[in-house]
């Protein structure tokens, strides 16, 4: 099957268990995607399945889109996006794929968007700089990030230096949530916290990169 | 609200507790964990407060215990309350009974409606 898919961040509730413990989670409307292109090594140069997710009119999308998705008999979608394969399981052109398919409850997975836009941000907000205190001789000089460098030596600012500027509207990734429930007539699933961007945006849902690869490198010293 | 996420709360909704209101005199039972154990462990006193919220509602509900006031939070439609048991219905003009919080003995009291 495949690494991941594509869905929209619909919102965030809470889920408790029969003994009370409540759990705060992410609901994502997660597929169904379908399969709109193959990528194989000796034409594409790697291996990828590409799939779109979502429903947009014939008549937003151009020559090079609609004939990309008539090839694949799939209706245009808002968005497309690789995946690598994982495990077993064949696919072909134009295959439906749904959240159920891919990630069963207790999967780790990393979640990716486009993080909130807090537009120009000053430094307290944008990298929790403390400010000057309120008072005790402060004039006019609160939240500012104090001073930039020395003096003519080395007469500039160093690179990488923390000052004000845009914040949000990046892409963000939230790394090891875990598949907390599975709802198939929805398409829906709920992950544990929560994830980068605002209610609706697009999101994209992969298995665990990092805890795959920790988990691959324990397996291998195991085994000597 | 979107209408998969207020399926998904309406899921923990429980229909089976009593209506009360704010100002009404309770007597909850609820479950306890004790070391390996659950008990049931009552908790009696006068609604002072609710907070609305579908699966995350929550009321207050506060006690003299041996001299002390002591308020409890509980949320609405939690599997830990066993049972609620309405006692008095009690008739107050507002909607949040913090004032409660200032009186004692017999000052605290609450007129029940009929």
């Amino acid at each position: 099957m495949l690494s991941g898919l594509i869905g929209k961040k619909l919102g965030m509730t809470q889920v408790g268990d029969a003994a009370g413990k409540v759990r705060a989670v992410t609901v994502i409307q997660l597929g169904p995607c379908a399969v709109t292109q193959l990528k194989i090594a000796p034409t594409d140069g790697y291996d990828a399945v590409q799939v779109t997710w979502g429903r947009r009119r014939q008549s937003r999308i151009n020559g090079a889109l609609r004939g990309h998705f008539a090839k694949a008999e799939v209706a245009p979608g808002v968005a497309t996006r690789e995946f690598a394969r994982r495990g077993e399981g064949e696919l072909k052109l134009g295959q439906a794929i749904a959240a159920s398919d891919v990630f069963k409850p207790g999967d780790a997975i990393d979640v990716s968007g486009v993080s909130k836009g807090r537009g120009y941000a000053g430094v307290i907000k944008r990298h929790h700089f403390a400010g000057f205190p309120g008072s005790h001789g402060t004039h006019e000089y609160f939240r500012h990030g104090g001073s930039i460098g020395n003096r003519s030596y080395p007469g500039r600012v160093r690179k990488g230096l923390r000052m004000a500027g845009q914040l949000g509207n990046e892409r963000a990734t939230v790394l090891n949530l875990e598949v907390v429930e599975i709802l198939p007539e929805d398409n829906a699933i709920l992950v544990s916290g929560a994830v980068p961007g605002a209610d609706g945006a697009l999101v994209v849902v992969s298995h665990a990169a990092r805890q795959a690869r920790l988990d691959a490198a324990m397996e291998s010293k195991a085994n000597g | 609200m979107n209408s998969v996420i207020q399926k998904i709360e309406e899921r923990a909704l429980r229909t089976d507790l009593p209506e009360f209101r704010v100002g009404d005199t309770v007597r909850l039972q609820v479950k306890v964990v004790e070391g390996e154990k659950e008990r049931i462990q009552p908790f009696e006193g006068v609604v002072i407060k609710m907070n609305r919220g579908g699966s995350r509602a929550t009321f207050t509900v506060r006690k003299i215990s041996y001299g002390i006031g002591v308020e409890r939070i509980f949320p609405f439609h939690s599997p830990r309350i066993e049972k609620i048991q309405v006692l008095t219905r009690g008739k107050v003009r507002r909607a949040k009974l913090y004032y409660l919080r200032g009186l004692s003995g017999k000052a605290a009291r609450i007129q029940s409606a009929g």
